[in-house]
């Protein structure tokens, strides 16, 4: 019976089995020990991490006045398992106002996985957003009655003022941009857009907390991780304290109605920023909650580009302010003494170039030529600084020498304020006309810097911190809108000194023409006010009407505010930036407003000027 | 007389304890692995009878009061009633197709009262104990068309009766009968037969519809029809010992192919060697044919059946799969080869199964912990997924242990059919060890994402009194029958 020759086929049965067990073995080492991939998937399918969201931190003015806060909004949640059947739709459309088409309509759209990818009919899916106190207080009495639907509390910004809303900005759905470059942001997660809520967003979101639950393949929570043995509370976000003035920022908003421009103004002794206003603005309380989206469409389609900052991203020609940089350059270099006289006779006339000026006194000295704000005498002081051969070899020497000194200044790059979205203005080198004018350029090519038209542009914000070089003498601080971070110390950046290039003889004389400016010069309507202001107007040369400029600072010693008041197609300084600049002045340094100042500030408000309606 | 006073301590010293030794682990491994998948969170006692893991040690219970049933019977009563069982078997067998209760699409459940049974589970030792009689018989030549013929009716007689309760995966155990007519003396080419065709199969549709570089061939077909030559050659060579003729015809087909390969390279791109490969097949097939008539041998007339056989097989599959075939029975198909990788679809199973295990890691998450099974992320995770919840729990030390434990039962009742006296108790030892073996295979092997999702249980482990009786059942008879071999019979 035995076949010894078959005998051996157990052999290759007992092979089989082995060779089975031998393979089945080196799969499970590859899954269980050569790859964590699958450890890793594992973890993301049965925890279920619910992110609890901590408040946003509130933010106050530099008196302590309470901007922005949160208010709770309430998300209408469904478990569409447990809804089915069981709701009294016409009850349930009722206490939400809304009506059955609608409420058929955003039930299917939440079951279409096209619109709603993440959909599981035994989660929560979200039925309608951010609802406010009123609107949900009538839903929670009858709650009860509608099964499968719950509440999800969420915060919405609520702003105390419609002020400031440029330096404010605004809070938003996080962007897919957003979530690529900062892996703590998840879908519907809220970030800040614009001003400090952008520039702050990392202090005020303070850190989400999360809830590790466990649940099935269906999604439902089955109960918490080990008992929430590594559960994390949120950190609520740290209170910003901002450096503006609530007081200051609304009359400067209110003055600047029915115009566009800037007013900044800014402390010199500390480089904060007291007022930061662009006009047209708008209402921040416009730009909340489920409006957000739509207002948002509307004020990005306006022509006249009320979410633009053109306090910081508005380059604009400076005009006659930038007179008081070229007399500190040319002092500095030794070019003039404040004694220096130069001809003025209707302008500046060299070689057949002509630039006109307005009729005084000629020849007259550097005060005299600050005060009346004279054309002729700084071009004249360019010309001779750019033809001086002893002190530079040739014109691109003595161009890059004046770059210099207005880079000093904190022109021609990014200031660095605290907020997103700064330009840098233009301060041409020698290069730069090396590329204009293929090498062949003078100083008389160039003549127009002088006076702050040409190729120079400036933001209104380093205009004003012009003026706080000035009132300095000598330095300034970095602007910055956020004087204090809630247990924080203030960023060094706005702690430092820089020094201009510019010596402090020069800048005693600048200052001596521009208290005379503000006494007899182009800006006298200050000169009534009970302390000392020191200014310089600016009518800026474009392709309309000229642009109405203001730059001062006041009290002269031991200045408090420095001012930069720009208002587009104003016209002469005077007419515009120098009344609202005297208003600025006395509500900061008496903390109050005269009858005539108050009735003053009431005309600037109504006064409007005619833009048309091109597109700006 | 002698024999009956001593028949009951000789049974339990002659009893193979090695054999319960395993059964007793497996079994408690197997009770660990259900508390473990059927736990659910916030469930404190596990053996309480509500709960499946309590259930389990009543199956538990009850399969070892069978066991040692079975050992206090005769076991002459095996032999002598083999016939008898296996034909109420197949009547309760073909009853149960036309069962009115569909349980998740199956008829095989048979519902009395408390208890549901699944007749098939038991059909296999009845359907083992009837092979092993037939082959035992005096006189069975497996050579013998007759004899073969009679021995392969009485496998795949259940099996249709099976499939037709729409229970494919139950059905498909019976094939593991093969193994022990492999031992008994069928020929190695059926088996060798059968591998080609699993290899046609999963080659030919895998890479069906990739292109050899750029040109209009077919891969999967281009290979399968390859093979077949090269398995021709090499056949010429074993059975008919002629060296030199597999080499002509080895040499002849891979130069034509390769010439032909080069041809649609470089001079017509839109050629399709597929072509000429048949050709080749037919000139092949016409060769063959001529070596037959001329020397009578009829090895060249069985190599000419595979040539020919193969071709029609893969080409018929291929019909099969994509005409016949009902979509979800081909999407499991083409999960299985890679084709569909739809992770939430019909892969499903298998990818959270292997998430299951691949968490487990080294020493596993410990009892009770597996967050994947506990959290029926895997579904059937007690019975046909039990061994991701070995996997994730016990890590890789315990499924590698669980997996050696097994091979270690094969392997001895390897040992024991061998020392059997009697060719029923080897062919019915063989029959035990091949279906443990093929549960093994198929079962952790769709656990691990290597073979078809078939469901069937894994021997001692998955949830359920049918399967865990029926295992008993089928290994305890074999330890009974192995109790008695030194016995004189008379």
């Amino acid at each position: 019976m035995k076949d010894f020759n078959l005998e051996n086929r157990r052999f290759v049965i007992g092979g089989v089995g082995i060779a089975i067990v031998l393979i089945y073995t080196i799969r499970l080492f590859t899954l269980q020990l050569l790859s964590d991939d699958y450890k890793k998937n594992a973890d993301s399918n049965a925890f279920l991490k619910k992110i609890e969201y901590p408040s946003r931190g509130s933010v106050y003015d530099r008196n302590g006045k309470l901007m922005v806060y949160n208010q709770p909004a309430y998300d209408i949640m469904v478990v569409m398992n447990e809804a089915r059947g069981h709701l009294d739709t016409l009850e349930f459309c009722s206490a939400l106002g809304m009506t059955k088409a609608e409420f058929i309509k955003r039930m299917s759209d939440i079951k279409d996985r096209n619109k709603n990818p993440g959909y599981s009919r035994f989660t929560q899916q979200l039925f309608k957003s951010l609802l406010s106190d009123k609107e949900f207080s009538v839903f929670r009495e009858k709650m009860f009655r509608f099964p499968g639907f719950y509440v999800q509390k969420r915060s919405i910004r609520q702003y105390e003022y419609p002020y400031a809303a440029h330096v404010l900005g605004d809070v938003g759905e996080v962007s897919n941009a957003d979530i690529e470059e900062d892996d703590y942001y998840q879908p519907g997660d809220y970030i800040g857009k614009l001003g400090v809520e952008k520039a702050y967003e990392k202090q005020l979101r303070g850190e989400k907390g999360v809830q590790i639950l466990l649940r099935d393949a269906h999604g439902r929570i089955q109960g918490s991780y080990q008992d929430g043995k590594f559960d994390k509370r949120p950190v609520a976000g740290k209170d910003l304290t901002l450096s503006i003035d609530v007081k200051l920022q609304a009359l400067a908003e209110r003055m600047l109605q029915g115009k566009i421009g800037s007013v900044v103004a800014i402390e010199p002794s500390t480089g904060e920023v007291l007022a930061l206003v662009s006009s047209p603005t708008y209402d921040p309380r416009t730009l909340v909650g489920r409006m957000r989206s739509k207002t948002h469409r509307a004020l990005s389609r306006n022509v006249w580009k009320p979410l633009l900052n053109r306090a910081i991203m508005g380059q604009y020609p400076p005009g006659s302010t930038f007179k008081t940089t070229q007399a500190l350059t040319y002092l500095t270099e030794g070019i003039i003494t404040p004694s220096t006289m130069f001809p003025c006779n209707h302008g500046f006339s060299y070689h057949g170039l002509h630039v006109g000026c307005h009729s005084h006194p000629s020849p007259l000295n550097l005060i005299d030529a600050i005060s009346t704000s004279c054309n002729g005498y700084f071009c004249w002081g360019l010309y001779y600084m750019m033809s001086n051969r002893i002190k530079y070899k040739n014109v691109e020497d003595a161009m890059n020498v004046w770059r210099d000194y207005m880079v000093s200044m904190g022109f021609g790059y990014k200031l660095g304020i605290d907020l997103p979205g700064e330009k840098r203005g233009l301060i041409p080198n020698s290069s730069f006309y090396d590329k204009a004018y293929h090498g062949s350029w003078n100083g008389l090519t160039v003549i127009s810097i002088a006076i702050g038209q040409g190729e120079v542009n400036l933001t209104p914000l380093q205009i004003a911190n012009l003026g706080a070089t000035i009132a300095n003498r000598g330095y300034y601080y970095v602007p910055h809108v956020v004087r204090k971070v809630q247990y924080e110390p203030l960023d060094t950046t706005y702690m430092r000194r820089h020094r201009t290039m510019a010596s402090e003889r020069a800048y005693r004389a600048v200052i001596a023409g521009m208290r005379s400016s503000a006494l007899k010069g182009s800006s006298k309507a200050l000169g009534h006010l009970p302390f000392t202001v020191c200014g310089k107007t600016g009518t800026a040369q474009n392709r309309g009407q000229d642009h109405s400029v203001f730059m001062g600072f006041a009290p002269m010693n031991k200045p408090k505010i420095a001012i930069a008041v720009y208002v587009e197609n104003g016209g002469f300084g005077a007419d515009f930036a120098v009344p609202i600049a005297g208003v600025l002045f006395e509500q900061y340094i008496n903390g109050k407003l005269s009858p005539s100042a108050m009735k003053q500030a009431d005309e600037l408000q109504k006064r409007r000027i005619a833009y048309g309606s091109r597109n700006r | 007389m002698a024999r009956v006073t001593d028949k009951q301590p000789s049974v339990l010293r002659s009893l193979d304890w090695w054999t319960i030794g395993i059964y007793i682990a497996l079994l408690i491994f197997g009770w660990i692995s259900v508390c473990g998948a059927s736990y659910t969170y916030g469930d404190t006692d596990i053996f309480s009878l509500s709960t499946r893991s309590g259930m389990q040690i009543v199956w538990i219970g009850t399969s070892l009061f069978l066991g040692l049933v079975i050992l206090l019977l005769d076991d002459k009563f095996y032999d002598t009633f083999s016939y008898v069982i296996y034909g109420i078997f197949l009547v309760l067998l073909f009853l149960t197709i036309f069962n009115p209760h569909e349980i998740k699409g199956s008829r095989s459940w048979l519902v009395l009262g408390p208890l549901r049974l699944q007749p098939a589970e038991f059909a296999k030792f009845a359907t083992a104990l009837a092979i092993s009689k037939l082959m035992g018989s005096y006189g069975f030549n497996i050579h013998r068309w007759k004899d073969f013929t009679a021995a392969s009716a009485v496998v795949v007689l259940p099996l249709l009766f099976i499939v037709a309760q729409k229970e494919t995966g139950s059905a498909l155990v019976y094939l593991s009968f093969f193994l022990m007519f492999y031992r008994e003396g069928m020929p190695g080419s059926v088996l060798f037969t059968g591998l080609a065709m699993v290899i046609y199969f999963v080659l030919g549709i895998k890479y069906e519809n990739v292109m050899l570089f750029d040109t209009q061939t077919s891969v999967g077909k281009f290979i399968v029809l390859l093979l077949v030559q090269i398995f021709s050659a090499v056949l010429i060579n074993v059975y008919c010992k002629d060296k030199k003729k597999m080499l002509i015809v080895l040499y002849s087909c891979l130069g034509v192919t390769l010439i032909c390969f080069l041809f649609s390279v470089y001079v017509i791109p839109s050629f399709d060697i597929v072509w000429v490969q048949l050709i080749i097949c037919l000139v092949l097939i016409g060769y063959l044919f001529y070596n037959w008539l001329r020397t009578h041998l009829s090895s060249y007339f069985f190599i000419l059946a595979f040539t020919i056989g193969s071709i029609v097989f893969f080409y018929s599959a291929d019909y099969v799969l994509n005409n016949v075939m009902e979509p979800h029975q081909r999407v499991r198909i083409n999960v299985l080869l890679g084709l569909d990788e739809d992770i939430s679809g019909a892969g499903y199973n298998v990818h959270q199964s292997e998430i299951a295990i691949g968490s487990g890691g080294l020493q596993g998450k410990g009892f009770l912990n597996g967050t994947q099974t506990k959290l029926k992320f895997v579904p059937e995770q007690d019975t046909d997924f039990i061994f991701c919840t070995v996997g994730e729990e016990e890590g890789f030390l315990g499924s590698a242990g669980v997996l050696c434990l097994f091979l270690a039962l094969v392997l001895r009742l390897m040992y024991l059919a061998e020392r059997q006296p009697f060719a029923f108790g080897r062919i019915y030892g063989y029959c035990v060890l091949g279906i443990f073996l093929f549960h093994l295979f198929i079962n952790v092997g769709m656990v691990l994402g290597l073979t078809p999702v078939i469901g069937i249980p894994l021997p001692f482990f998955s949830y359920g009194g049918s399967s865990l009786w029926g295992f008993t059942l089928l290994l305890f008879i074999f330890l009974r029958i192995d109790a008695g071999r030194n016995l004189v019979r008379t």
